[in-house]
């Protein structure tokens, strides 16, 4: 479990990030999401030690991070890069080896990786040569190939087209099964919110949003129901304390507080059979909406 | 990080710089190329002072002055009958010039031959033919002036040659990976002293390892000249010369790095070097034109960019007292820590600021 503490980062008069806390649990994917510029990739580099923190620490089940840590950690940053004129197979045995991995094991493991992002045919062509899309699925490889103990990918989904983004999921979602803790940003929500076990709303350098996709959809539930049954339900339109927001025949969307809501669920029980009732649960991409307001 | 994997990290950053570049086709071509002017000029030069040595004139001898011109070295000596047959082969451009002996009052004279040339004097005839006073030196004689400039040119060459080269190199691969941003990769696998010296381990091994092979066909191409005698003399200065730039140019080496950290894209590179780049030719251009000037040679050889020049030169014409140049290597070797731990500051506090160029202050500071 990797347990990021108090962590403040300032340029000058502004945080980049202030204060910011949460987990990545192990095994569990973690998305990151916020805008531009809201201290998504501080975060990530000072997880890294790439940048050091004003303030505030990270921890790996519960010991304080040290360079052999994060020498073991997987890290894809926000600005791609590798070396143009090395071959695929080569860079990403290089990669491995400086993370301190052993030869041996560095080109079966990058052999392997190859494989599994369908980069077979380009395994010995320099990264140059490869479109912009394979570039991408190198990188991907170069921040798995030496089996990470802890994984960070900055926007690793942006550039792929949609077959790609399938295949790099494949990868992701298998690795975090093996039991890593997984963190990634992405403008994706649609991804993230498929995808992520657990959720990180990050916005102007603080955290406004964090745990299970579920417990936050439940939290930010508030008080819109939906409420579908076999026949018309027209009259929800002027029950007391109910404001519509759909309706569509046999399907009503509203917003009412819970007393208002079960009376509701009760009259439409005594004329129709009822299909769905429930509180409407927002998507990723409205809480997202609603927390960085 | 611990020292294991401190060294593990150092080797491999090397063993990709060394890899990389013998690649490179440019390089190799370059190198190749760089050798055969090496051993050629030296070939050539060789062979033609030494046909000039080899080749005689044909002089015209009359009566007596035939005995005395046999008594000369390289000179093929043509017997004319007469006076006269001996002035027609000079006519004729047959012979250089003609010896031929004096008559009547003059015949007396303390030179009994006169010489015969066409329309000009020739000096050297007239030099061997006549009587010079003997010399005492009262010192050692020195070396010839061409020589000494042709060895202060040598090492002025391949110092600043070899500096700019793999200087340029180390440049340019601080900025290739600041550039395309894979240094955030391996600033988050290693540590930025780690890469740093991986560099200038990698490009100081080529860099030895090309003036070694330099310094070799030198020797061989002297060796094959029948020069072994120069070998000899020149012998303890290259040694020298080998010891000093194997340190001096780590210094170098850490500057190019750490100017080169300061910018984020290759088109900035030059400029960005500027500053370096006239630091090693300043030694060159120094040593090239005063290295007959004692004073300014052995303030040279104790300061560090100029000391690989200006030790090994001084000690070329033994002006150098046995201590002076270790004193010198140590003054180097210092500045070349001091300079390293600089050189890995500005480095560090360089490499992830990317966009306009970072100024120096700020990357000292940090």
């Amino acid at each position: 479990m990797l347990q990021i503490e108090g962590v403040t980062k300032r340029y000058g008069d502004r945080a980049a990030v202030d204060d910011v806390n949460f987990t990545v649990g192990a095994g569990r994917l973690t998305g990151f999401v916020g805008g531009n510029g809201a201290g998504k990739t501080t975060t990530m580099r000072i997880i890294l030690g790439v940048l050091g923190a004003d303030a505030g620490e990270v921890r790996l089940d519960g010991a304080r991070l040290t360079a052999a840590d994060r020498r073991r950690f997987g890290y894809m940053p926000e600005e791609r890069g590798l070396y143009p004129k090395m071959r695929v197979h080569e860079q990403l045995v290089y990669l491995a080896r400086l993370r301190g991995m052993r030869a041996g094991d560095a080109a079966e493991r990058a052999d392997e990786l190859i494989d599994r992002l369908e980069l077979s045919e380009r395994r010995d062509d320099p990264i140059e040569k490869l479109s912009l899309g394979n570039q991408q699925r190198a990188q991907i490889a170069a921040a798995l190939v030496h089996a990470p103990s802890v994984l960070v990918l900055d926007e690793p989904f942006s550039g792929l087209d949609p077959m790609a983004v399938e295949t790099v999921l494949g990868v992701l979602s298998e690795f975090a099964a093996q039991g890593a803790p997984v963190l990634f940003s992405s403008h994706q929500l649609d991804v993230v919110e498929r995808l992520c076990d657990d959720i990180v709303v990050i916005g102007g350098g603080r955290v406004l949003a964090a745990g299970s996709r579920e417990e936050l959809r439940e939290q930010n539930a508030g008080s819109r129901w939906e409420l579908t049954v076999d026949g018309d339900l027209g009259w929800v339109r002027t029950a007391s304390g109910v404001q519509v927001i759909e309706f569509d025949g046999d399907h009503v969307v509203f917003d009412a507080d819970p007393a208002s809501a079960q009376a509701v669920l009760q009259r439409a029980a005594t004329s129709d059979a009822v299909q769905v009732f429930g509180r409407r649960r927002p998507t990723l991409t409205e809480i997202f909406r609603e927390v960085v307001k | 990080m611990n020292a294991t994997s401190f060294r593990e990290s150092v080797f491999l950053v090397a063993g990709r710089e060394v890899t990389q570049r013998l690649r490179s086709k440019s390089f190799v071509i370059s190198t190749l190329i760089l050798f055969a002017i090496v051993l050629g000029s030296i070939l050539i030069t060789g062979f033609i002072s030494r046909a000039n040595a080899d080749s005689t004139a044909p002089v015209a001898g009359v009566g007596a002055a035939i005995a005395e011109l046999e008594t000369l070295p390289g000179v093929e000596v043509v017997e004319a009958a007469t006076i006269a047959e001996a002035e027609q082969l000079v006519r004729d451009e047959e012979v250089d010039a003609a010896v031929v002996p004096l008559d009547g009052a003059s015949a007396d004279g303390p030179v009994p031959f006169e010489i015969v040339a066409l329309d000009e004097a020739p000096g050297g005839l007239v030099g061997a033919l006549s009587i010079a006073p003997d010399v005492r030196l009262l010192e050692e004689p020195g070396l010839p002036f061409g020589l000494l400039y042709l060895v202060a040119f040598g090492f002025g060459i391949v110092f600043f040659l070899s500096a700019v080269t793999f200087g340029g190199t180390i440049a340019q691969s601080v900025v290739e990976e600041k550039q395309t941003r894979v240094v955030e990769i391996l600033l988050s696998s290693i540590s930025a002293r780690a890469l740093l010296a991986g560099k200038v381990v990698g490009n100081s091994i080529l860099a030895f390892g090309q003036i070694i092979a330099i310094a070799a066909l030198a020797a061989l191409g002297l060796v094959l000249t029948g020069q072994d005698v120069l070998v000899a003399d020149l012998g303890p200065a290259v040694g020298w010369f080998l010891g000093f730039f194997a340190i001096g140019f780590v210094l170098l080496a850490a500057m190019y790095a750490a100017s080169a950290s300061l910018v984020s894209r290759m088109e900035d590179v030059g400029s960005v070097l500027t500053p370096v780049t006239y630091l090693v030719m300043i030694p060159y251009f120094l040593v090239i034109f005063l290295f007959d000037n004692a004073l300014v040679l052995t303030i040279m050889s104790y300061v560090p960019f100029s000391a690989p020049v200006g030790m090994p030169m001084r000690i070329f014409l033994d002006q150098a007292a046995w201590w002076e140049p270790i004193l010198s290597l140590v003054v180097l070797a210092v500045s070349t820590v001091i300079i390293v731990m600089l050189g890995a500051r500005v480095y560090q506090n360089s490499l992830l600021r990317t966009g306009s160029r970072v100024k120096l202050g700020e990357a000292l500071k940090g």
